[in-house]
């Protein structure tokens, strides 16, 4: 299969220096204050339904406001900066009744991103910049049932999801994504389905991407939402053959630090970390400063633990700068290499010998 | 010799996975019915049952004719993944309808085995399947099925499976690690002839397989085989036990097995066992015959299981045999009676566990490590001793109260926990009853612990050390990342290694390097774990105790490395390639004082006793320890300062008196190296050669990740092709001379103290006169270092400049190199020192070696070498190829008369 051509100089950039993946996209569209009328822009503004809050939608009403910010986290010295596709499938837009707009929103979306990219990349063409095509967990789950008294039941099939990540993997490529990213995992069979559509586009199309896939701790028990530890998520993850495995979201770098840590000792791939700017207060904001997060993150990157570092929910283009200027000093993560063994997972890991 | 075993091979059984099938409409009509009636709470009970019961993988099989298996199957797996006691361990999907594994495999977000999928309709719908269940994240089992049908012959068998070995990894890109084969197990001793090989089929194939692929796996669903004895259960368990014991011998590593009804191999009659032995490796044409008549006779009642229940023959030993029983069959109807009888018997309660049921559970710890037991059946017993400990802990509450412990201060607080990844947690539990009962407080973090969470415990309570547990293998690293998490948040507290499959050497080896700033303590069993706790929370033990340990760990981690070492190595010319580099461009080096040896004779004994390292000294007493620390030890100071007065005494007598004669030779030349030898000119000019120095390079196989040099002591001598003028010097020191005439006037023959003492001594002397020596080399006679300022401790610790390694030693292990310097240096004139036959000094008390001056030289071991490194160094030697390796026999990395005989 071909591969993606800009492929080569991701794996010289991540083998050179420790990677810098922005920051958070919805934070940044909060300081805009945007009411309802910006999101429907002219051409919805007849929609049947209220839309404000619909993020991915404004690749396509305010498409300049999401170029600035891709802009400024480019400034920030981010190498790779996400498409703002979080939700942008035919499963999260149904409750906008924007289904149809699945495809157009990638293709939109990776365009700017790439546009942004590609003019860092020629102003610094020494550190070129790269666009990752992201693939968010949609808002169902496969493996728990939204019925406590029905456990068995489940409102998205392992089909329903794949069939839906397929067009959003399409205009993410279509758009000039560089790498696919299945980011915020809770549910690992969500992230499974769509690494079976991701790998089903790159057949069809004859290319292939870099997969990058980041996982979500929710909580101090060390476990998906879905119950799986980080080892028995990277043994459902592994054949995949990504790029990088991590983790992003929920929790602080402080917190986050055992699961980077035990995932850096079983996976022979990249470690990502996009850890949240601490965690909420009591008004639901995140106040860890630009510094205390750069100085949270450091300790693994001083430590050897990471290929690909950068923010989550709360964080901002200065909290990338400021962990950017730290990762210059330090060594990426040297890729470990393990004894073939079979190694199978349930909940919890289970390697044979 | 066991505890290398148990840690660098895992005993095969240990390793073998087993699957349960009780959730298989196929091989269970108890929950086919549950299946069929929509009876799904009691499938999940089932379910449940055998993960508790140790099945490491559940088998999930909906084939029923009557049945939707699609549905079924996605109805099950979504009821079991709300189940986090369930869906803790991987899914087997089973089907041998490709649609029902498909709707399987979106069910389930862990990493699951597909069984099966086979070239029955040729290669297309094989390799298609392959590409998906790949797709879907799964590891897969094969069938040895083709177009032309089932294998049942060895050699259909094995090319079947190499053939889908090739398909897979070369058109498919599966993981190797991942695909497991299924040979197919048939039924033997069916009264048909072509039947009876078809065990022995099995067994043979899988040792070919696991030859041939290394990597894959064999699996097999064993019940098949025993079909012929349906109604006889304890001949089919028989069966089956005695064909796992040799087919996981050949390579089986999984198998569809309900482990809790296996005979114990051991327990199975002799007769009977031979009969079935005869039968699954057909070695006679009458086996199937003769076990046909037999089996009758073993059919008990005809109820199979409950057969053997009832049999109670052993309720007629006596107590310890009875517990022991209990305990390695599983069985817990008698237990409590039995508990009390010895508890009656005993002095205490506690002495119950220390005693009998301890007893009774290193059986089980024996067989298990045999392979004569599996970890189901360990499960089981483990659930007997927890109910034995829980009947005794009211007497065990009570004996506290009566003697007052509970009134007391704890002794110390321990925390305690199985690590991550593994279940078990008998041999933890029965620690810290143990403890309990001695006055410890135990925090039990019970079983599954991240090292988040026991670290975090450990601060937050404050304990003094603590104790992790573990039974199967990966426990092993896990406790190695515990170990290292401990190092990196600063804990210096004691750290407890326990469980079946740790070990002392894996603990001195893996454990204890990740763990710097405290000491990982291995604990044989429950019995060793007061004794081990006492001591290192006690003021006065702990220091003696660990520095115990320290210097035992150190001599096994040397012996394992040395043992290790022996493997893997690579050929001369890598080594080469990947010779030690030095910047000589760079480098100036210094010129001696003078060219030639010089000799120093009747040096001044009282200035080298400011030189002595008095460590080794103490160790050639056995006293264990450092310098001067070692004086106020708590457990040796005593003992230890006493023999040092003795020795001050004795060698202010030796210094005072002149008991001994020291002198030295010590020369200069000009020198180059030739490949892996040192060339030695006469004067600047490098015309004429005089000599050659031969030097050995090391040839262990490394982490290709980790950049390091493969060194020879050529390396540290610029090469003649870059036209630096280096140089390389030599010496010989001895304090013996006179030695044993000296003895023989002074001290009584008698007297063995004084003479071992002042032989010590004078060994003493001699390694301070090469310290002293060097030191004058360094600053005076090459004099390349003439600022240095070094303490006597910098001079123990080798922290000059230079070397000087001497040959027979690791960096140059051929001691024949020295007949060079006794020829160059004509040391026996010179020195005194005569060389021996087999190239030994004398007077023992002598020391001899190069020196080195390049700021890069270090000391390093050359380790084994490999027979091209033999025959490169025998031509350079102008020794024939046998004699080289009579030289070298300690570093040959090879059997010398297996290569002989093989050449």
């Amino acid at each position: 299969m071909r591969r993606k051509a800009s492929w080569a100089a991701l794996e010289k950039a991540a083998t050179e220096r420790i990677l810098i993946i922005d920051g958070a996209m919805g934070t940044m569209i909060q300081q805009y204050k945007l009411g309802e009328e910006h999101y429907r822009g002219e051409r919805f503004a007849d929609h049947s339904k209220d839309i404000k809050g619909n993020n991915d939608l404004l690749v396509l009403t305010q498409p300049e406001i999401i170029q600035e910010i891709h802009g400024k986290y480019l400034g920030a010295g981010a190498d790779i900066i996400e498409t703002n596709t979080f939700n942008a499938q035919r499963i999260s837009m149904a409750d906008y009744h924007m289904e149809e707009l699945s495809y157009e929103m990638n293709v939109e979306a990776a365009k700017l991103a790439r546009r942004a990219a590609d003019e860092w990349s020629q102003k610094t063409p020494e550190k070129p910049r790269f666009v990752a095509g992201a693939v968010g967990p949609t808002n169902r789950t496969a493996s728990i049932s939204p019925d406590v008294n029905n456990p068995g039941y489940r409102n998205v099939s392992f089909d329903e999801l794949r069939d839906a990540y397929k067009e959003q993997v399409r205009g993410l490529i279509d758009g000039g994504s560089d790498i696919i990213l299945i980011e915020t995992i809770f549910d690992t069979l969500n992230a499974k389905a769509a690494g079976f559509a991701t790998l089903e586009v790159f057949e069809e199309k004859d290319l292939e991407l870099p997969v990058m896939i980041s996982g979500t701790i929710t909580d101090r028990s060390g476990r998906t939402l879905s119950g799986q530890t980080a080892e028995a998520f990277w043994y459902s993850m592994r054949h995949l053959r990504p790029f990088s495995i991590g983790l992003n979201c929920a929790l602080g770098a402080e917190l986050m630090r055992p699961y980077i840590a035990e995932l850096s000792h079983v996976a022979d791939v990249r470690i990502s970390a996009y850890p949240n700017a601490g965690l909420p207060n009591a008004m639901g904001e995140y106040d860890e400063s630009p510094d205390e997060m750069a100085c949270k993150v450091e300790p693994w990157l001083a430590d050897g633990l990471i290929n690909i570092v950068g923010g989550c929910c709360g964080s901002t283009p200065d909290h990338i700068a400021h962990i950017a200027s730290h990762a210059i000093s330090y060594k990426p993560r040297a890729l470990p290499t393990h004894e073939p063994r079979l190694r199978l997972s349930g909940l919890e890991p289970f390697v044979h010998g | 010799m066991g505890e290398q075993n148990t840690m660098t091979t895992a005993n095969a059984a240990q390793s073998f996975i087993n699957i349960g099938e009780r959730t298989n409409v196929t091989g269970s009509a108890k929950f086919r019915k549950l299946i069929e009636q929509n009876d799904y709470a009691g499938a999940l009970a089932v379910a449940r049952q055998q993960v508790e019961a140790g099945a490491q993988i559940i088998d999930v099989n909906m084939d029923e004719g009557l049945l939707d298996s699609e549905r079924a199957m996605t109805t099950f797996l979504n009821l079991i993944a709300s189940e986090p006691d369930i869906s803790r361990v991987p899914i087997m999907i089973d089907s041998s309808k490709w649609s029902v594994i498909e709707a399987g495999l979106k069910c389930v977000q862990g990493k699951p085995i597909v069984n099966s999928i086979s070239m029955k309709e040729g290669e297309g719908p094989f390799l298609e399947h392959a590409r998906k269940v790949l797709r879907y994240g799964a590891a897969v089992v094969v069938m040895a099925f083709d177009e032309e049908g089932q294998a049942d012959t060895i050699e259909r068998k094995v090319t079947i499976c190499e053939r889908a070995y090739k398909l897979l990894t070369e058109k498919v890109g599966f993981p190797p690690e991942d695909i497991i084969f299924d040979p197919n197990i048939f039924a033997v001793a069916t009264g048909i002839e072509e039947h009876n090989g078809y065990g022995i089929a099995f067994i043979e194939a899988a040792r070919q397989i696991k030859e041939r692929m290394p990597l894959a796996h064999i699996s097999g669903g064993v019940s098949n085989l025993s079909f012929a004895f349906r109604g006889n259960e304890p001949v089919r368990e028989a069966m089956h036990s005695v064909f796992l014991y040799h087919a996981i011998r050949a390579g089986m590593d999984m198998g569809i097995v309900n482990a809790g009804q296996l005979a114990l191999y051991d327990d199975i009659p002799a007769e009977l066992r031979d009969l079935c032995e005869d039968v699954i490796l057909n070695r006679r044409p009458d086996a199937t015959d003769r076990l046909l008549e037999a089996a009758p006779k073993f059919k008990g009642d005809g109820s199979g299981q409950k057969a053997k229940e009832k049999d109670l023959s052993w309720r007629e030993a006596p107590v310890q045999a009875r517990l022991t029983h209990a305990l390695v069959h599983g069985i817990t109807d008698f237990i409590e009676l039995d508990t009390e009888e010895a508890r009656a018997e005993a002095e205490k309660p506690l002495h119950v566990i220390e005693g009998p049921l301890m007893a009774g559970m290193n059986v089980v710890g024996d067989l298990f490590g045999a392979g004569k037991m599996f970890l189901p059946q360990v499960v089981k017993s483990a659930r007997v001793m927890k109910q034995a400990v829980a009947y005794l802990q009211p007497y065990l509450e009570a004996e506290k109260k009566l003697s007052g412990l509970d009134q007391m201060p704890s002794a110390g607080k321990i925390l305690m926990a199985t690590v991550k990844g593994d279940v078990h947690d008998i041999g933890k539990n029965i620690v810290g009853v143990v403890l309990q009962c001695n006055n410890y407080e135990v925090i039990d973090l019970g079983v599954m612990v991240p090292a988040a969470k026991i670290l975090e415990t450990a601060k937050k309570e404050k304990v003094d050390m603590i104790g992790l547990s573990g039974l199967i293998t990966p426990s092993l690293d896990e406790m190695c990342f515990v170990a290292s998490e401990m190092e990196r948040e600063g804990f210096s507290m004691p750290l407890l290694i326990g469980g079946a499959t740790t070990s002392k050497v894996h603990t001195a080896v893996k454990i204890n390097p990740n763990y710097n700033r405290g000491q990982a303590v291995y604990v044989l069993d429950a019995s060793r774990a007061v004794g081990v706790v006492s001591k290192l929370l006690s003021d006065t033990e702990n220091a003696p105790y660990i520095q115990n340990i320290r210097t035992e760990y150190t001599k096994v981690r040397e012996s394992h490395l040395a043992n290790e070492a022996r493997k893997e190595r690579i050929t001369l010319k890598a080594a080469r390639d990947n010779k030690f580099k030095i910047d000589w461009p760079a480098m100036k080096p210094v010129k001696p004082s003078y060219l030639g040896a010089r000799s120093f004779s009747n040096y001044s004994l009282a200035s080298l006793v400011p030189y002595i390292d008095w460590t080794p000294f103490f160790q050639t007493w056995e006293l264990a320890g450092r310098y001067p620390q070692i004086l106020t030890d708590n457990k040796v100071g005593a003992e230890a300062k006493k023999l040092f007065d003795d020795a001050q005494a004795l060698l202010k007598r030796i210094v005072a008196e002149k008991w001994v004669t020291a002198s030295a030779v010590v020369g200069f030349w000009p020198a180059n190296s030739v490949g892996d030898d040192i060339a030695l000119y006469k004067d600047d000019t490098r015309s004429g050669e005089i000599a050659k120095l031969h030097t050995l390079r090391q040839q262990i196989a490394r982490d290709p990740n980790r950049n390091r040099a493969h060194t020879a002591l050529s390396d540290f001598i610029a090469p003649k092709e870059t036209g630096v003028a280096d140089y390389i010097g030599m010496f010989a020191v001895t304090a013996g001379l006179g030695e044993d005439e000296a003895i023989e006037r002074h001290i009584k023959k008698t007297d063995d103290y004084n003479r071992i003492m002042a032989k010590a001594l004078c060994d003493r002397l001699a390694e301070a006169f090469a310290e002293a020596m060097h030191e004058k080399v360094r600053k005076e006679l090459w004099g390349y270092a003439k600022g240095e300022k070094l303490t006597a401790d910098d001079l123990i610790l080798e922290k000059y400049q230079g070397i000087r390694p001497a040959p027979g030693y690791p960096a140059q292990p051929d001691h024949t190199e020295k007949a060079t310097i006794w020829k160059l240096m004509d040391v026996e004139k010179a020195a005194g020192i005569t060389l021996t036959e087999s190239y030994a000094m004398w007077p023992g008390s002598s020391v001899s070696g190069l020196y080195f001056a390049n700021p890069e030289s270090h000391y390093f071991g050359v380790g084994k070498v490999e027979r091209d490194q033999v025959e490169d160094y025998a031509a350079r030697k102008g020794w024939t190829i046998e004699e080289t390796e009579r030289w070298l026999a300690p570093v040959l990395n090879y059997d010398r008369r297996n290569t002989a005989a093989a050449a």
